[in-house]
């Protein structure tokens, strides 16, 4: 884990004092809200429907069981005694007061925390691989370049009133388990003859107009890291479009100009910001580096063998464990989408429990995944049994990592003030309907995605099943889309045709996912099927 | 509530172009900037000023005879003119870059980080405000147009 030094903490601490100072000037009527709007929303504080909502950063989505204590204490002392895990790694709180907005943000600042740029045309908190620094299949943990850029991206000077906001991921395997690929930035770390860069993808994205980021630059040296991101950046801050919010994102840059003359610009800043001091001591990133070494895993014993006569268990096993780089360890996903639950809510009791989950079985830390669930990312195997046991009883057991159940839904029209459609309750009855006709286990792995509104916060382009809800007349509409993936296999979902009601959507899944099964062959998965055979079978079969 | 009014010190200029804040001794440039076609146009001019849209590695190759570009805010959520400040200073350029338009107390210590070292705002700001505002923040993380050093310098030894 990342621990702040004096330096962190100084600037964090002065981000407190001069939000106190802002809220202060607002209660009292000395700022009006015109005034306050950009203010706040760079601390993370957004205006919804019903309440002020907070963002919380949990950079490259990694928590230590402190941190988890605190956030839960959070949402008990400030909200309704829960909160909201998000497809940016980040958790929000629905329910705050104003009034109580800067001491939300001195507690977090206690231990190592912040709301800072999680809103706003600013460069955003930095995202990662879930399984980094336990995954079998990584060259190296991604999280050092994550970090750097985190400190290098905090409170950037030039980069603070960009045309739009601007997401950027880290991964360092050929597996993408971050949607690398639908990132303004996505930078995978690889090696090459024996030494390690990183590839730059510019221009992907979800919302409006989705598109897959192309690769600009395949290798970076570790040390220009910092001067090529600062190009790829001067370059989108001086040609991205401001005359239309929805062309504003760096992917239409790319897209208009073409990826070759958008390198072609990058490359020339590059060169010339070389010669410009921008990037940090290499001591800065190996200093970094430190903070990531493996944990003191214990070494491979006799009792590695995972005993699987309790069936239950078992199941729990082989869906939501995955495959740790260390002999005798795995890394275990806590599914926050129970049957019939809403996708990416924990209670504080449950925050709580986990954090103390994480102390006993994971080297005191957690992940959070993009798919709204948590990871305790080094369980040993002899372990597991304890912690499925104690999950269980939670209500955090539920086997489901990437089936149908395992929902991805954005807050949608409960909270959010963009939305067209509610996203949680239809979550809710989908995960209902098929634990109550039993197919989820028969379908296998699905990854069905929500989101109210056109803005994708649901990632319902990259799902193998997408949600799009939107407004028909005043009234709530389903939109159905097929074949998308975030993964390595990145493909854009495709609208199947009419939308549907709340509940004629249900029944459209349902149909979908029937015809699936009729037509997979041995091995295909849902995505797999609906590549083979296309869309208009499932055309037929929905409107035929 | 109204906003509090501050007269610029030296009574200097009037109009949305009054310099109320500089961080320099030279003595002030006061004829009026051109705009950087006509700037480009023509060979005596010493005063440019550049709007968003503009491509300020166009002035690069006449820097020695310029004395002030001023970069115009029209909105303060457009950013290009943090990118133009940092380029001029990054190609050598030392004479005055002027912020002015739109202007926020909020924007002044990143603009003073990308190289700007006057502001003529459009509305007034409060001085107080602006002193805060540019003492808040005791580091930064990265480098800039400023002389400030970075706190990965600092955690490897560099002097402040
Ligand atoms: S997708 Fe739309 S409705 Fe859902 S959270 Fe984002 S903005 Fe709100």
């Amino acid at each position: 884990m990342y621990l702040y030094d004096q330096y962190d903490q100084a600037m964090v601490d002065a981000r407190v004092a001069e939000f106190r100072d802002q809220a202060q000037r607002r209660l009292d009527g000395k700022l009006s809200e015109d005034q306050f709007k950009p203010l706040r929303l760079m601390n993370g504080l957004y205006l919804q429907l019903h309440a002020y909502m907070l963002r919380v950063a949990i950079p490259y989505g990694t928590l230590s069981s402190r941190q988890m204590h605190a956030l839960a204490d959070i949402a008990d002392k400030y909200d309704r005694g829960y909160g909201h895990f998000t497809t940016r790694q980040n958790i929000q709180y629905n329910w705050i007061k104003l009034e109580e907005a800067a001491d939300i943000l001195a507690d977090l600042a206690k231990v190592e925390m912040h709301a800072i740029q999680t809103s706003g045309n600013c460069i955003r908190n930095i995202s990662s691989d879930h399984f980094a620094g336990a995954a079998a299949d990584e060259v190296t943990d991604p999280r050092p370049y994550a970090e750097l850029l985190r400190q290098w991206s905090s409170f950037h000077p030039e980069f603070a009133y960009l045309p739009r906001k601007f997401k950027i991921c880290v991964i360092a395997s050929d597996r993408d388990r971050a949607a690398m690929k639908l990132h303004d930035i996505g930078i995978q770390i690889v090696e090459k003859d024996g030494e390690m860069g990183a590839a730059f993808y510019v221009g992907g994205g979800m919302g409006r107009t989705p598109m897959i980021a192309p690769c600009i630059k395949d290798f970076v040296p570790l040390d220009r890291l910092v001067s090529y991101a600062e190009a790829c950046l001067r370059v989108y801050n001086r040609y991205g479009r401001r005359d239309n919010k929805y062309k504003a994102r760096i992917k239409i840059l790319v897209h208009e100009m073409g990826a070759d003359a958008y390198a072609k610009e990058v490359d020339e800043e590059f060169a010339h910001l070389l010669d410009q001091g921008v990037e940090p001591p290499f001591a800065e990133l190996e200093r970094i580096r430190t903070f990531f070494e493996d944990p003191a895993f214990a070494a491979a014993g006799a009792d590695d063998e995972i005993d699987r006569s309790d069936p239950d268990f078992a199941l729990w096993v082989d869906r939501n464990t995955h495959a740790h780089k260390a002999d005798g360890y795995v890394s275990a996903v806590v599914s926050l989408k129970p049957v019939g639950g809403i996708p990416g809510d924990a209670t504080a009791e449950q925050m709580h429990l986990m954090a103390d989950l994480a102390r006993d079985y994971s080297f005191d830390e957690l992940r959070v995944m993009h798919t709204q669930n948590i990871v305790l990312p080094h369980v040993r195997k002899s372990d597991l049994h304890k912690l499925w046991t104690a999950l269980d009883e939670a209500g955090l057991g539920t086997p489901n990592l990437d089936r149908i159940g395992d929902i991805i839904a954005c807050p949608g029209l409960d909270y959010c003030s963009l939305a067209n459609a509610r996203s949680i309750p239809l979550a809710q009855k989908i995960s209902q309907r098929f634990a109550d006709n039993g197919k989820e286990e028969t379908l296998g792995e699905l990854k069905l995605k929500i989101s109210g509104c056109i803005n994708a916060c649901g990632h319902h382009h990259a799902g193998h099943i997408g949600i799009l809800g939107v407004d028909r007349k005043g009234t709530e509409n389903y939109q159905l889309l097929l074949g998308g993936s975030e993964a390595e296999d990145t493909s854009l979902a495709k609208i199947t045709g009419p939308g549907f009601t709340e509940d004629g959507v249900v029944d459209a899944i349902e149909t979908v996912s029937d015809l699936y099964l009729s037509s997979r062959v041995e091995g295909e998965r849902f995505i797999d099927t609906y590549r083979r055979i296309g869309m208009t079978p499932f055309k037929e079969a929905l409107y035929g | 509530m109204a906003d509090p009014q501050y007269p610029a010190e030296g009574g200097l200029g009037q109009g949305h172009d009054e310099v109320q804040l500089r961080y320099r001794d030279d003595e002030l440039v006061d004829h009026a900037s051109v705009t950087v076609d006509s700037f480009l146009a023509q060979s005596n001019a010493s005063a440019v000023r550049i709007e968003p849209g503009d491509d300020t590695r166009e002035l690069l190759r006449h820097l020695e005879r310029i004395r002030l570009v001023e970069v115009n805010f029209p909105s303060f959520g457009d950013g290009r003119g943090y990118s133009a400040a940092r380029i001029l200073r990054e190609s050598g350029y030392d004479g005055e870059i002027r912020a002015v338009g739109d202007v926020l107390v909020d924007q002044i210590a990143y603009m003073r980080r990308c190289g700007f070292d006057a502001f003529a705002p459009e509305r007034p700001l409060n001085e107080s405000d602006v002193e805060a505002a540019l003492n808040r923040f005791p580091h930064v993380y990265q480098a800039a147009a400023d002389s400030r050093t970075p706190i990965w310098n600092l955690r490897h030894g560099d002097a402040a």
